[in-house]
């Protein structure tokens, strides 16, 4: 029966060819321009680690004075102090737990031929590689005694490893780094979450390609590395930021089941409340976020993506009202054919089956042209000056995505005028024709 | 014209005419809105800067790393710099305008209050005011022995030494208006991270920040601060227009002479910094300036293709109406009049949908409210393009011959 109702359908369309051109395009366009803007958003607000991030928890503190708080809205402040970080690090409550802040440093080729170059740095204790699942090509991460010795280690990236040492095995070579030495002890495969959830704030650029080095913190720091941002909340002693009152860490841990997140949640409560006591604080504020929740409250996705977003939504709806109004039209002009076809024993079932049938094709027609557009339009968006642009690829899933919301789309806007054609009595039709 | 018939008519295709004018109602709303997110783009890249953006050229270099002589090493390369034929002025800074990072803190007219009173930029460095072409309004310029190193200056904020920390500051006319509308801000003492009061002793007409430009575009300080070569400095030079590429070469080649061995990370005039900084906003105007284009065009067809629909099903009535007497150009007004009229109903229902959406992106996108003057646009364009749409088909109707009401469908 379908293969009958196609064949209709096919026989309309060549009947009208114009008013089909024009549902097909337009319905395309819409498809095209939603698509697009629907891969950037899932790209930007995916989840950068999906086996692993309903596990992981953002930690945050308020060491900010009462009378001058970190912001006017009550919002906790973004980063740490590195006496809390330690304080938490090595009281050891969660599964693992890392604090890290990003750096710029210099990478200076072994050989002559390459020019030195700038690029960004993690500087992060021994869990970071373990928390975060980064997976290794060679060699591994340092250990905790790594971190306390100032051992001077480091893990590159795969890139790098391609650029400087070919991609082969560089384990016990040396890198140098601002102007000092650093022994390479690991070299991981292909790692860069999207978004970079763990940098936020520290001042690198949240998508894109991963960063370059990895170091231990208090390696990193006694080379002389800055953090990129670092925030001061009263007066003191700038240049060690280790003891003046500068948050400049990010606090990452990980805790497997909602009881040991309770826990861990009344272990900083404690701390709070003992810090106040001390009197380094003056408010026992505490704030402990699921990665997810974390990204969402943080609104990493730019608005400008969002925004966007929306216009192609509105657009689409926009180009479905006008195919509703071309079916309905298309449909309306058919009404004899309608009556001769009901008087021979269709029923208003197989009448509205074969309309639906119609609409249907269109849409697939134009998922087709509108893959076309959304290929397109990804296109454009690589040309775009932003740090997503690169990433903006099409994957089977929004492939199959783009029929299904085409389909969809033709089918809703269908719905009506088979409706309105399923409803002609033949009889007068018949008469008048 | 009596649009009585035209109302009974429209009263029998009820849904069709319900989705026309649906489709023209969301077209205004999202073109009047798109067309305010353009405008609000435009103003943004329209900002002035208050510099003399067309004269200067700036060369960014990588940090060698903090070494006692930092001080005479910079000297050294701004004197080298100022050699270059052509370099009317030279200058070390940390932050141009329009660079996107920069350095700001709060401001306090008294220590003892709760909350600031507003926040600004501080701009550093010698020679800012005749390099970067900034024009002074009132007051007068720092003098030699105001200006204070600010490595020195860092030291002393340690030790609590007030004698290295300057007094005097140079203040924006945006930021006079801010702290003391309508009155004389010279001579007047503002707090800058409450503990430390400096005296303003000149105004300038303007000077665009680094960023952070929705926080007060023209919130800027100049502070008496002699820089050495940091982290993200730039050397800008100021010379003719018509010499800035021959002068940033130039200043490259000498640059590298006096040190081979630094890595220069950026280089350009200041006119390329500009328009790199509104990239995004750029890009985001074109975005919404195609996607009204084809919500037009898109509405456009919509109208043609249901237009010429009614023109054919309407053809032998129109045939009647001919042979009755009617002139083509009756024909032509019917079907104008028709489209204007569901384009004016589509307009009045998208006048509200567009403060809708506007409420919606107010509450989400901190954008202001959508000026009234925009309401009037929007119509006109859909009125026009409604019009110009309908032409065709309405043409194709005044054509139909009287003949046709004698002959059965």
């Amino acid at each position: 029966m379908l293969g009958y109702y196609l064949d209709l359908a096919l026989r309309s369309f060549k009947r009208n060819k114009v008013l089909t051109l024009l549902m097909v395009v337009t319905l395309a366009l819409g498809i095209g321009a939603s698509m697009t803007t629907l891969t950037v958003l899932r790209l930007l607000s995916g989840d950068p680690l999906p086996q692993k991030s309903g596990q992981l928890f953002y930690v945050q503190l308020d060491p900010y004075p009462k009378d001058r708080p970190f912001s006017r809205s009550g919002k906790l402040p973004w980063l740490t102090t590195y006496t809390d970080a330690m304080n938490l690090l090595h009281a050891h409550r969660a599964e693992h737990q890392a604090a890290m802040a990003m750096t710029r440093v210099k990478l200076i080729p072994t050989t002559t031929q390459q020019r030195p170059f700038f690029s960004n740095g993690v500087m992060a204790t021994a869990d970071f590689f373990s928390m975060f699942e980064a997976p290794f090509q060679y060699g591994s991460g340092w250990s905790a005694a790594d971190d306390d010795n100032r051992a001077k280690v480091v893990v590159i990236a795969d890139y790098l490893n391609d650029q400087l040492f070919g991609g082969a095995n560089s384990v016990g070579r040396s890198l140098r780094i601002n102007d000092q030495d650093f022994r390479i002890i690991g070299v991981l495969r292909h790692w860069a979450p999207q978004p970079r959830f763990y940098s936020l704030y520290l001042g690198g650029p949240n998508y894109g390609k991963g960063e370059a080095v990895f170091l231990p913190l208090q390696s990193a720091r006694a080379a002389g590395m800055d953090p990129i941002n670092s925030m001061s909340y009263a007066a003191g002693d700038k240049q060690v930021i280790e003891n003046s009152p500068t948050i400049w860490l990010g606090l990452w841990v990980q805790l497997p089941d909602a009881a040991a997140v309770s826990a861990y949640q009344s272990f900083l409560a404690s701390y709070a409340e003992q810090q106040v006591a001390l009197g380094r604080f003056q408010r026992s504020r505490i704030g402990l976020s699921g990665l997810m929740p974390w990204l969402d409250s943080q609104q990493v996705v730019p608005d400008n993506v969002r925004m966007q977003t929306g216009l192609a939504f509105s657009f689409l709806l926009i180009c479905m009202v006008n195919t509703v109004g071309l079916l309905l039209a298309k449909c309306l002009r058919r009404t004899n054919e309608i009556g001769v076809r009901r008087a021979l024993g269709a029923s208003r079932a197989a009448i509205f089956a074969q309309f639906m049938a119609e609409a249907g094709l269109i849409g697939l027609v134009g998922g087709g042209l509108g893959l076309m557009f959304a290929l397109f339009g990804l296109w454009c968006i690589r040309q775009q000056p932003a740090e997503y642009a690169s990433l903006a690829h099409l994957n089977g899933q929004m492939f199959l995505c783009t029929f299904a919301v085409a389909l969809m789309a033709s089918l809703v806007a269908g719905i009506l005028p088979a409706w309105r054609a399923c409803v002609v009595t033949p009889a007068p039709q018949l008469k008048s024709a | 014209m009596d649009i009585k018939p035209i109302l009974a008519t429209l009263g029998r295709h009820k849904f069709t005419v319900f989705l026309l004018i649906a489709q023209i109602a969301l077209t205004c709303a999202i073109v009047c809105n798109a067309i305010f997110l353009i405008s609000q783009r435009l103003e943004r890249m329209a900002i002035p800067s208050y510099i003399a953006e067309h004269e200067l050229v700036y060369l960014q270099l990588a940090f060698i790393g903090a070494r006692p002589d930092a001080m005479a090493r910079t000297e050294a390369d701004l004197a080298g710099l100022r050699e270059v034929q052509g370099v009317k002025s030279a200058m070390i800074i940390d932050h141009l305008p329009m660079s996107g990072s920069s350095s700001n803190s709060s401001l306090w007219l008294d220590p003892a209050q709760q909350m600031e009173t507003m926040d600004a930029t501080q701009y550093f460095g010698e020679n800012l005011l005749s390099t970067l072409g900034v024009q002074l309004e009132a007051g007068r310029a720092f003098n030699p022995e105001e200006y204070r190193d600010l490595d020195k200056i860092d030291k002393a904020l340690q030790t609590g030494d007030m004698k290295e920390i300057p007094t005097s500051v140079l203040i924006t006319r945006a930021v006079a208006d801010r702290l003391w509308p309508g009155q004389n801000p010279l001579g007047k003492q503002v707090y800058i991270g409450r503990n430390f009061a400096l005296t303003v002793v000149g105004v300038v007409k303007g000077l665009v920040r680094p960023n952070l430009l929705e926080r007060g575009a023209q919130y800027s300080l100049i502070h008496p601060v002699r820089l050495s070569m940091s982290a993200g400095s730039y050397y800008v030079l100021r010379c003719d227009p018509k010499d800035r590429e021959r002068v940033l070469k130039a200043a490259l080649a000498k640059l590298n002479a006096l040190d081979p061995n630094r890595i220069v990370l950026d280089s350009g005039t200041w006119d390329q910094m500009r328009y790199n900084f509104f990239r995004n906003d750029r890009a985001m105007a074109g975005i919404l300036m195609g996607v009204c284009l084809a919500l037009l065009v898109v509405t456009a067809l919509g109208i043609v293709g249901l237009a010429s629909f009614w023109v054919s099903q309407r053809n032998r009535s129109i045939g009647v109406r001919r042979a009755l007497g009617a002139t083509r150009g009756h024909i032509l007004t019917y079907f104008q009049t028709e489209n204007f009229l569901l384009t004016t109903f589509g307009i009045v229902l998208g006048m509200v949908l567009a403060y809708g959406i506007n409420l919606f992106l107010i509450v989400h996108y901190e954008l202001p409210r959508l000026p009234l003057t925009y309401l009037p646009v929007g119509a006109m364009l859909l009125w026009c393009l409604g019009q110009a749409a309908v032409l065709g088909p309405a043409l194709r109707a005044a054509a139909v011959p009287p003949v046709v009401a004698t002959r059965s469908v």
